[in-house]
């Protein structure tokens, strides 16, 4: 077997983990950390297929995990912003019970 | 494949199992750094040192006490009566255990014909600088344009929205007093 094939396992464990991170728990930051964990899991994916590539000096799979780590760092930010905002307004963290758009 | 790859893949998902089910907010953000750690180190593992420190400084230090500071500012540490898992928890898991089955079947189906190229990528920290400034300038320049954006917009978002411009700076004016509307009452 490919050693490549191992590593994509354990990437498809990772991303399953984080959806039923972000689908079953009801405070919003729970949410927030099973979708960083989705983007870990594919960034794990781009830098195994970089490394076990044909043609690695092109750097397209290295560069687009470190560009995906930049854009999950500036969602975590907005993302935590949102959840304190929403915190304030109603007093709450569980999605559940955040089921009005107006205040 | 060899016992530290093992090792380090059963440190990663266990620290991303335990982030997910532990009642405690605060020990979950812990164990999410764990899981973020053994990422980092399956990088390393893949030659990818750039990466892999790249994933150290911005996850394990930058994301995670991000996590920790919401957690905190938003009383979350406390373990609510009702449970931490919602109503639907079994369709959340049933979809997550359906989209595992699906993605590790098409892997083994894929295996034969994935890349198999065992020499070690020869890339220095050199060659990605040149890269970035050279054929990724345009991406790189729309990162930082992106990470000012967002990062003008997570303050805008999270300002106190009850407080004027001038009622945060601790100005001993009474005229302030009782003129800000309680929306919430």
């Amino acid at each position: 077997m490919t050693p490549l094939a191992p590593y994509l396992i354990v990437a498809a464990l990772i991303f399953a983990i984080g959806l039923a991170g972000a689908l079953t728990r009801r405070n919003a930051i729970m949410v927030l950390i099973g979708i960083e964990l989705m983007l870990n899991a594919a960034n794990l994916n781009l830098i195994a297929f970089w490394r076990y590539s044909p043609h690695p000096e092109l750097l397209s799979g290295m560069m687009f995990a470190i560009f995906s780590i930049a854009v999950a760092a500036a969602e975590a930010a907005v993302g935590l912003g949102l959840v304190i905002s929403i915190y304030r307004h109603a007093k709450t963290t569980d999605v559940e019970e955040m089921n009005r758009m107006k205040g | 494949m060899d016992f530290v790859f093992y090792l380090i893949s059963a440190f990663a998902v266990g620290g991303a199992l335990a982030a997910v089910l532990l009642k405690n907010l605060v020990h979950a953000a812990l164990a999410l750094t764990i899981a973020f750690f053994g990422l980092a180190l399956l990088f390393l593992r893949l030659d990818a040192q750039f990466a892999g420190f790249a994933q150290i400084l911005v996850y394990v230090g930058a994301v995670a006490i991000l996590v920790v500071f919401a957690i905190l500012l938003t009383k979350g540490s406390e373990v609510p009566k009702e449970g931490v898992f919602s109503k639907s928890w079994f369709a959340g898991l049933a979809i997550s255990a359906g989209v595992f089955a699906v993605l590790a079947w098409a892997v083994l189906q894929a295996a034969p014909s994935l890349p198999n190229e065992t020499a070690a990528p020869a890339v220095t920290v050199n060659d990605i600088g040149n890269a970035l400034m050279s054929r990724y300038v345009l991406p790189l320049e729309i990162i930082a344009v992106l990470l000012t954006a967002a990062l003008l917009g997570a303050v805008i978002v999270a300002m106190h929205e009850k407080a004027g411009p001038k009622q945060s700076a601790g100005a001993p004016g009474p005229s302030l007093l009782g003129t800000g509307e309680r929306r919430n009452s």
